[in-house]
């Protein structure tokens, strides 16, 4: 029997355990999954919570609803990957896990005690992250009694997973507020380590235009030091401050310290991988999927499903000895609420950035792309209702894995 | 792509501004990039430039700050004063290499 190992099961560890499942023979291999948690969260899900608009129950459900049979999951902690060996430790009974092929899908995960003064008293008072289940559900309670006064959304540090999420809890703060009637007396403002809403040209103009429009300020290029959670003042590295009554932010996002301590990540525990085929520079038995990899494209949900899907075809060919001769593109495919029931859909890759056109259907749509429009809003609260029934259980999405051309307009 | 002369040689910038051919490189060119960008090089930001070449040779990407800060072992507030708003960024194009993939 070949093993199979797959660590972290969230969205990409989930979905390429359910797709491998339908393929590799149970005759000859043995799958075995491990994740620390028995939750499954819909992290997308989180952006939603602070404003009402899902609840708890909506985000959350129980891992081994999305456990194929034939796998073998196991919840554990893992402590230590020791590629020499092809071996990896878990903190369950002490175990020694060994595997032919490693699968690490451990995830990127919010780290608000690397930036200086964040995580002191004022830490879930007047300080909120909503990048966790917690800080979500916290941060609700808080905005429900809110007087109004300096909202400030701001970044820590870059890669983040989902890159439009800040801007996206921005333009839904402003909605929340007009519909309170108390817009007036809130002063929105987005600093950003960015040099503006978004790095690529054309979607940066227009969410820095719709950033314009509803009158939400940016300071964009702004690395923060450290907090003053005494004074309510936000440092950067530059000397530049920016005052907040209430502070969202987005924590340095790192991979799991399994990864730092075994050797395998860089300095923010991500895993260097090729970015076409997911191998391990070093190991040609390990790869790396989903937010766990340092690939130079977004940290998304979408990105690893279409990941999955290069890798799987790839990977039953490498282990008959042949050439991976598929190549993953960095395709890329994000909604972005706009607030209002308005929403915008971007579609890229490593190489195109994102232009607009009609998607999935050439000149169709039903979506649109790099435009705000009300179907593209439903294509967000769609989004849940496909991750549950769709995405996790590794079935076939209507969207090729690699970004078409058409429909888009250049 | 357009060409400039810099140091007394033909040199290649890609669209983003950046030296196309990091390998055209030299003290020189280095010398006068910095001067073009307001800055007079030192001990000390000859110490981030050549990690930086360093790190692109291994990596294929110039470095993040943090990258500099906890591999290169500058603090990221010297970085700051050595290459004033955007350092990630001048260090790069000062060291001849692309401008720094960011995060997307
Ligand atoms: C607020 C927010 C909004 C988002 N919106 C969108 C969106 O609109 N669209 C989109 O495509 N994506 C979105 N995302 C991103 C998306 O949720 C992630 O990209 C996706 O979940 C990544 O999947 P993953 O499997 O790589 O990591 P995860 O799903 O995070 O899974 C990692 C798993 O590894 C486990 N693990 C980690 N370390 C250990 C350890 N040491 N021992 C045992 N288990 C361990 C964890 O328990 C976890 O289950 C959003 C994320 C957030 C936070």
């Amino acid at each position: 029997m070949k093993k199979l190992l797959i660590l972290g099961a969230g969205t990409a560890g989930t979905m390429i355990a359910n797709k491998l499942s339908h393929v590799l023979s149970r005759d000859e291999w043995k799958i075995t999954l491990v994740d620390q948690n028995e939750t499954h969260y819909y992290q997308p899900g989180f952006l939603f919570i602070p404003f009402g608009i899902y609840g708890e129950n909506d985000v959350i459900k129980p891992k081994r609803d999305f456990i194929p049979s034939g796998v073998d999951m196991i919840v554990s902690e893992i402590e230590l990957i020791e590629p020499e060996h092809n071996r990896v430790r878990i903190a369950k009974d002490n175990r020694h896990l060994q595997y032919d092929y490693l699968i690490i899908a451990t995830g990127t995960h919010p780290r608000p005690e690397e930036t200086p003064g964040l995580t002191d008293a004022s830490w879930r008072k007047n300080i909120h992250d909503f990048y966790t289940f917690d800080g979500a559900v916290a941060l609700t309670k808080h905005l429900r009694t809110w007087q109004g006064g300096k909202l400030v959304v701001s970044i820590m540090e870059l890669p983040y997973k989902c890159p439009v999420a800040p801007l996206e809890f921005i333009f839904l703060a402003d909605w929340y507020f007009h519909e309170k009637g108390m817009r007036d007396k809130v002063e929105l403002t987005l600093a950003t380590p960015l040099p503006g809403a978004f790095t690529k040209p054309r979607a940066g103009q227009l969410l820095g235009n719709i950033l314009e429009e509803k009158n939400i300020k940016i300071v964009p290029e702004f690395y923060t030091e450290r907090v003053d959670s005494e004074q309510n003042v936000l440092h950067s590295y530059d000397e530049q401050e920016v005052p907040y009554d209430l502070l969202v932010v987005v924590p340095v996002n790192k991979g799991a310290d399994v990864i730092g301590r075994s050797g395998l990540g860089d300095e923010l525990n991500h895993v260097p991988v090729d970015k076409h085929t997911f191998l391990h520079a070093e190991y040609d038995n390990i790869f790396a999927l989903g937010d766990a990899a340092g690939l130079p494209t977004s940290k998304a949900g979408s990105v690893a499903h279409f990941a999955a899907e290069v890798f799987v075809e790839n990977f039953l060919r490498y282990i008959d000895g042949q050439e991976m001769t598929e190549q993953f593109d960095g395709h890329a495919n994000c909604f972005i609420e706009s607030g209002f029931g308005k929403g915008i859909l971007i579609d890229f890759n490593y190489d195109v950035e994102p232009l607009p056109g009609k998607f999935p259907l050439p000149g169709i749509g039903p979506f649109s792309l790099l435009q705000e429009s009300e179907m593209n809003h439903w294509g967000k609260m769609m989004f849940r209702w496909m991750y549950w029934n769709i995405l996790l259980k590794g079935k076939e999405m209507p969207i090729t894995a690699q970004m078409s051309m058409a429909g888009k307009w250049s | 792509m357009s060409t400039k002369e810099i140091a007394g040689k033909a040199i290649e910038f890609d669209a983003d501004g950046y030296m196309a051919d990091y390998k055209q490189w030299d003290q020189q060119v280095a010398e006068a990039l910095a001067s073009d960008i307001g800055i007079t090089l030192t001990d000390a930001h000859w110490k981030v430039i050549n990690f930086c070449r360093t790190d692109y040779e291994a990596q294929g990407d110039a470095p993040t700050l943090r990258r500099i800060t906890t591999v290169g072992g500058v603090p990221t507030k010297d970085l700051y004063q050595l290459f004033p708003k955007g350092p990630a960024k001048k260090v790069a194009y000062v060291a001849g290499l692309k401008k720094p993939s960011g995060c997307i």
